[in-house]
């Protein structure tokens, strides 16, 4: 078990963001979660690498539980790459940059290696040519592979994807999906919030429908498209297929 | 009536005296706005810190620096705390004095610099397992002196003319330095005039290195190159 959550709750102020959830995603796993805005399923990824605090229950990732304990919440997020749905690319740093920076700063790696690793990875994400060039000159999607690939400079054991494709253009959507696709067929245990129905369907083990904070329905795809339990999900899928 | 004698404000410029005055004056700025852009980082970060006593620390220090006049702070280092035993010379004490209050100000325009950075860039930096140190020395700092840039040149201009407020504790700077030379011989319009015809130099200078810091640090971050 890589990732596990028990009982977690969340509240902003007044607002239940998360209702007890029990979530365990195993090894090399491919889970994606859908359900409308507001549903918790952005707060609950966001959990996993503590950009969110829970108020209770228990989050272990790696065996190792989330706490507040600052050490232990830099090496979980070592080990859990995010992609946001901005990008979110350092803008003062070249594509290059962007992927050393970590590598460098926080594994102490050697410039030449980290240089020879984030080559690596862009050329898995098939943009070793821009390497030289800061984010600003690269297409959404261009900007979304690297984003990626600085992820997996990290060597993370878990990718985590908030709405990866949800501020692109629809022509550039494809790429990126296809670069998670490669991903996800190498074995990466990865969790993704997307509404891209297609993917869930192509790469998931299971997909996870949330609402009201509440994880409602939760089933390999070929279930889950075919036989949604869930009323709000079979609502969701009509609104979202169509 | 005197009048105003050309050739003797013409004659001011050549004054070493005066000149001398000057460079005092660039140091005077140079030192506590880099010790302020120090001391107002951490200032800045402690207003935006968790923790609730050093929000309120940064809070009052910013309410009482910029809520009360220059002039006193000045008076109340130098000849104030003589009275508790504390003794600093003019230099220090003008020193000590104008980067105190320069802390406060440029705190307020770091502490903007850092608000106006979007919000992804930390959480993606820290998503990468960096450390907060890291995160603001690498990531906020970089992109917030950006936004500084401008703010911050209007305060190194404004710095420097207050510097003039410290010739009442006998500092030998520019304006103090005209003011001797003044009671000389009491050609009050053609020294200051040259006084302040040599302030306006300064701020010109200022303006065109501000202008130059603009243009590099927004074109390095997108340099234009071919596409390819």
């Amino acid at each position: 078990m890589i990732i596990q959550f028990e009982k977690v709750n969340k509240w902003y102020g007044k607002y239940h963001a998360l209702r007890d959830i029990d979530l365990s995603v195993s090894r090399g796993e491919r889970l994606v979660i859908c359900g409308p805005s507001g549903s918790g399923k952005s707060t609950m990824i966001r959990c996993i690498n503590g950009l969110e605090e829970h108020e209770s229950g228990r989050i272990v990732v790696n065996n190792v539980e989330l706490t507040k304990n600052r050490k232990r919440l830099h090496e979980i997020r070592q080990d859990v790459g995010m992609v946001f749905q901005q990008f979110n690319l350092f803008p003062h740093m070249t594509v290059l940059e962007n992927c050393t920076f970590a590598p460098t700063w926080i594994k102490k790696m050697s410039q030449k290696d980290a240089d020879q690793v984030a080559m690596h990875y862009l050329e898995r994400v098939r943009i070793p040519e821009q390497a030289r060039k800061y984010p600003s000159q690269l297409s959404g999607g261009q900007q979304q592979r690297v984003a990626i690939a600085r992820s997996l400079c990290m060597s993370p054991k878990v990718m985590l994807f908030d709405e990866p494709t949800s501020a692109l253009d629809p022509e550039m959507i494809k790429e990126v999906l296809e670069t998670i696709v490669d991903l996800a067929k190498e074995g990466m245990t990865m969790l993704c919030v997307t509404h891209e129905m297609g993917f869930a369907r192509q790469v998931a083990d299971r997909v996870i429908f949330m609402d009201g904070g509440r994880i409602v329905e939760m089933n390999a795809p070929d279930e889950f498209f075919r036989n949604p339990t869930n009323e709000r999900t079979q609502l969701f899928l009509k609104q979202i297929l169509n | 009536m005197k009048g105003f004698d050309f050739a003797n404000f013409l004659s001011y410029f050549g004054n070493g005296f005066l000149w001398e005055g000057v460079v005092i004056t660039l140091w005077l700025t140079a030192i506590p706005m880099a010790g302020g852009l120090v001391l107002g980082t951490f200032l800045a970060l402690m207003r935006m810190s968790k923790n609730r006593f050093l929000r309120d620390f940064a809070s009052v220090y910013i309410w009482i620096f910029r809520g009360t006049p220059l002039l006193i702070q000045l008076v109340i280092v130098y000849a104030g705390l003589p009275q508790l035993g504390i003794r600093l010379g003019v230099v220090p004490a003008a020193l000590l004095t104008l980067t105190l209050n320069e802390t406060a100000y440029l705190s307020e325009i770091i502490r903007s610099g850092f608000m106006g950075v979007p919000p992804g860039q930390r959480e993606a930096a820290i998503s990468l397992g960096s450390p907060p140190w890291l995160v603001i020395w690498k990531i906020m700092l970089p992109q917030a002196f950006r936004l500084m840039i401008p703010p911050l040149g209007n305060s190194v201009n404004g710095l420097l003319k207050a510097t003039s407020i410290t010739s009442v504790i006998s500092m030998e700077e520019l304006m103090r330095r005209s003011q001797m030379l003044m009671q000389e011989k009491f050609d009050v319009l053609e020294v200051f005039m040259c006084a302040a015809v040599l302030y306006l130099m300064m701020t010109t200078a200022w303006g065109l290195i501000q202008r130059q810091l603009e243009i590099r640090f927004h074109t390095e971050s997108v340099p234009v190159t071919e596409e390819g």
